[in-house]
């Protein structure tokens, strides 16, 4: 294969938010005319990579290269000039206008002072034609499908010049159907001589789009790769990576006391689709339960459920032997379920407040956090400064706002107060995303310290490694429901990757 | 410590003397001396009876903005203060007049009518956002306009003593129904007391209205709650806290806050509620929740200032002077307190996460200087 001439170059990227680190010396050499595929988990660094090329972020150090050129972005202005386009997961389109002044909208052509729509209509046909798209440019948008609706904010950024196309998750709103006609089109400007990168981590499709693949972890590039090298399962490994140290298991401490008992349990999606169903397990006391799966499986849905933040449609909830089907998120926080959630910024500090009544959340009606209806200021001040001694929180106050502290020392913080007054159960959905690898093998000494002491643990992670390393059994969820239970001893990333896919399955059913 | 508190006072000191800029040349560009101008208007205001009338003004505005304030803590917009003060006013000035009792239960009976009505008026907002997800600065807007209609259907039809007069009112509250005032304190401290004006007795309870508000937010369970839905309600809603019943409550208190704006003017000078009852207080006290930071001791003292402001504005216009300078420095203290708030904030915030950081390096050996 010889080599295409490099049209994107991206080089040593770093760019860092406050406790993030979301591009660590990252790399991207992208082809003329390639379809070139950036993978990687949520979270890995690939949005941050392709928004600084597209002028959205500016990178704390590192090259931006643009057809042979050093270019320096300082809005997306300047990177469509330059032939860069982005499609957004999200259409930014108007229902109410037709599918032309979506198109020109924010680029009108003009002659004199009036709008030229019938030179834009010109434009946009011959570039239909060019690229062998179907687009009626006199249609409602709000009339439109949504594949038809991606193929005009294709067409908008085709509008505006440019030869390098960047979609970011293009197939994540599509059904399969959509999904190839889209692959169809993408050939077709590749024909053309458009380079597109394309940001996925759906894997097959990948595998079947794609010239080359840029993988992600952690903010760096780990590989690239060719596709006809490379197999889905080792992608996969690829993506979550297995150099880290790795999570060992000691010997086993699971009790055969059932500390959480789930049964039958379903819950909906707000559109009314079903995001988990009929799950049914326990956890003992002692015990690490590893929920694996792909994203977008049911994951959140499940921890919200267990939680409460998510009404049951069935199912039961037993803790203890107590059932707590009926008791609200804060009635099952107080009976002992700790949370670790997955998104910190999202679901787990107050960025903007001091680090006692962050380590407050969640425990605010508890001693030593709170005296009756007051806040106990010293109280949750004192147990905070023992957070922050016990696991490592670097930290100069318990005064400082979260905002400050890195994003390791922001989940050690996390860590540290569900940990403190000793839930029951805990669930840590992907306890260590993020963050550096010190603060990473802490975190684990803290689960597997607390599984010791017999607490009942649900670890919900991406990382193949995590899971096996620390779990004592292993489900398997797929499209919502469990569809397998595995013996970590004996389970590798790649059979337990095929299990995740869904593969396993159809195997089995041969 | 003493940075992070002497940035908090740069804040609202560069914002005021920023807006008195302004006014300098609003009154040049008029042809007026500024010196001179602003020294009328402080003469004027230093009387005792001015300072009772200022202090008469900003009480009700400070109601207000701890009414508006509350909301604001969890990023609520309870626009519709206006509304629910005159509506309670209403029925408190209906229910007062037309029952007999003894002295402090009396005033505590139309008190606890007004916070009522207020909280039901708010909570009717409230209820619509958490069961049909009607945003609540339209359904209290829409409540404004519904209440200004209710107030005109009751007073004409139900309420008014008269219903000839040409100024409809309730029945007058009797003595035991009003408070008294307080003008004794100025010769207490050896001024001259206040003429004309009767310094109103409601100051004490806007004060305790105050320290309520400090502690329910800043010291009880239920004002981190709110705090917390406030800033971030996907964290809030993993620790317990349930959104709804949160906006329900604080629509509550924060209507229930706003029923007792109106009070100090009925309960100590108007002693009914009139056709030609003040109006524009809960406006006017979402610029005072703005100005003062949504902070108790803050919000006093920009309702002191809006009220001294328009005390001394009678001056001005009696000089000849267009008293609409000083509307335009309530309008430019309120923005500019408001960008420079921001400002200092973003100082503030950077200021701190280099500290923190600063001193995590100091700590360790570089923890990010693992390679892979």
């Amino acid at each position: 294969m010889n080599e295409r001439q490099r049209v994107v170059e991206l080089v040593d990227i770093t760019k860092t938010f406050p406790g993030v680190l979301a591009n660590d010396n990252a790399h991207l050499s992208v082809g003329l005319a390639e379809i070139h595929a950036v993978v990687g988990e949520n979270g890995a660094g690939k949005s941050t990579l392709v928004k600084i090329l597209y002028g959205m972020q500016t990178p704390d150090s590192g090259t931006v290269r643009v057809k042979g050129k050093d270019v320096h972005f300082r809005s997306p202005k300047d990177a469509i000039r330059s032939g860069i386009g982005m499609v957004h997961q999200h259409f930014m389109l108007a229902d109410n206008l037709t599918v032309l002044e979506n198109i020109i909208l924010g680029a009108e052509p003009t002659r004199g002072i009036a709008l030229d729509l019938r030179g834009a209509r010109d434009k946009i046909l011959s570039l239909c034609d060019q690229y062998g798209m179907k687009l009626d440019p006199d249609v409602l948008v709000e009339e439109l499908s949504i594949g038809e609706r991606q193929r005009i904010e294709i067409m908008k950024v085709l509008y505006r010049g440019a030869t390098i196309l960047i979609l970011d998750e293009p197939t994540a709103v599509l059904v399969p159907q959509e999904v190839d006609d889209l692959f169809v089109s993408l050939r077709e400007l590749q024909a053309e001589g458009v380079t597109i990168i394309f940001i996925s981590h759906k894997l097959d499709e990948v595998l079947t789009i794609s010239d080359a693949i840029t993988v992600m972890r952690a903010g760096r590039t780990v590989a690239s790769v060719k596709p006809g090298d490379i197999t889905a399962r080792d992608l996969a490994e690829l993506m979550v990576g297995s150099d880290l140290p790795t999570p060992d298991t000691t010997v086993s401490t699971v009790t055969d006391v059932v500390e959480l008992r789930i049964v039958g349990l379903t819950s909906l999606h707000t559109d009314g689709r079903v995001a988990i169903e009929d799950i049914t397990f326990d956890i003992h006391r002692g015990e690490i339960v590893g929920i694996a799966g792909v994203e977008g499986n049911g994951q959140p849905q499940l921890v919200d459920t267990i939680l409460g933040v998510r009404d049951a449609v069935a199912g039961a909830l037993h803790l203890a032997g107590k059932d707590i089907s009926g008791f609200d998120t804060k009635m099952r926080r107080d009976e002992g379920i700790g949370i670790i959630p997955e998104d910190r910024h999202r679901q787990g500090l107050l960025l903007d407040s001091p680090l006692w009544e962050n380590a407050m959340l969640g425990h605010q009606s508890k001693k030593p956090f709170a005296r009756g209806i007051w806040v106990d200021r010293t109280g949750a001040r004192d147990i905070t400064r023992e957070i922050v001694e016990r696991f490592d929180v670097r930290t100069p106050g318990v005064d400082v706002n979260a905002v400050a502290l890195s994003g390791g020392n922001q989940q050690k913080l996390i860590v540290g107060k569900e940990l403190i007054l000793d839930p029951s159960v805990l669930i840590a959905a992907h306890p260590t995303r993020g963050i550096d690898v010190g603060a990473q093998a802490a975190v684990w000494e803290e689960l597997r310290q607390a599984r010791r002491e017999g607490m009942a643990i649900l670890l919900i992670s991406a990382d193949l490694e995590e899971l096996i390393g620390l779990s004592d059994t292993l489900l398997v969820l797929f499209d919502g429901r469990i569809v397998a239970k595995l013996d970590p001893a004996d389970v590798t990333p790649k059979t337990l990757g095929s299990h995740m896919t869904g593969v396993a399955v159809e195997e089995e059913a041969l | 410590m003493i940075k992070k508190i002497g940035l908090a006072i740069v804040a609202p000191v560069v914002a005021f003397t920023f807006a008195v800029g302004v006014a300098v040349l609003a009154l040049l560009a008029v042809g007026v001396n500024p010196i001179e101008a602003f020294g009328l208007m402080w003469d004027f205001a230093s009387t005792p009876t001015s300072v009772a009338s200022i202090i008469n003004r900003s009480v009700p505005l400070y109601v207000a903005a701890v009414a508006v304030a509350i909301g604001f803590q969890m990023k609520l917009f309870n626009i519709g203060v206006e509304g629910q003060y005159l509506v309670a006013a209403l029925f408190a000035g209906w229910v007062g007049g037309s029952i007999v009792l003894w002295a402090p239960f009396h005033v505590l009976v139309v008190v606890l009518v007004a916070a009522g009505v207020g909280a039901l008026w708010a909570g009717v907002a409230g209820l619509l956002k958490v069961t049909r997800g009607v945003n609540e600065v339209v359904a209290t807007i829409m409540l404004n306009f519904i209440g200004f209609s209710v107030i005109g259907f009751f007073l004409g039809n139900f309420f008014s003593v008269d219903s000839g007069a040409l100024n409809q009112s309730t029945p007058p509250l009797p003595p035991s129904a009003q408070i008294p005032g307080l003008n004794w304190i100025f010769t207490l401290f050896g001024f001259a007391e206040p003429r004309g004006t009767e310094l109103q007795g409601f100051v004490i309870i806007a004060i305790l209205i105050g320290i309520g508000y400090h502690l329910l937010v800043w010291k009880t369970r239920f004002g981190f709650e709110l705090r917390a839905s406030g800033m971030n309600p996907g964290a809030a809603r993993m620790a317990g806290v349930n959104p709804k019943k949160m906006i329900l409550y604080t629509m509550l208190i924060s209507g229930g806050i706003a029923g007792m704006v109106g009070l100090s003017t009925m309960l100590g000078k108007l002693h009914a509620f009139t056709q030609d009852f003040p109006r524009g207080l809960g406006f006017a006290g979402i610029a005072v929740a703005l100005l003062g930071r949504n902070n108790a001791i803050g919000m006093a003292l920009g309702a002191l200032l809006f009220g001294f402001m328009e005390r001394s504005a009678l001056i001005l216009d009696l000089n000849d002077i267009p008293k609409e300078v000083v509307q335009i420095i309530q309008g430019v203290v309120v923005l500019s307190v408001v960008i420079a708030y921001e400002v200092v904030a973003r100082i503030v915030k950077n200021r701190e996460i280099k500290t923190a950081s600063d001193a995590t390096q100091a700590s360790t050996a570089g923890p990010q200087e693992v390679t892979a």
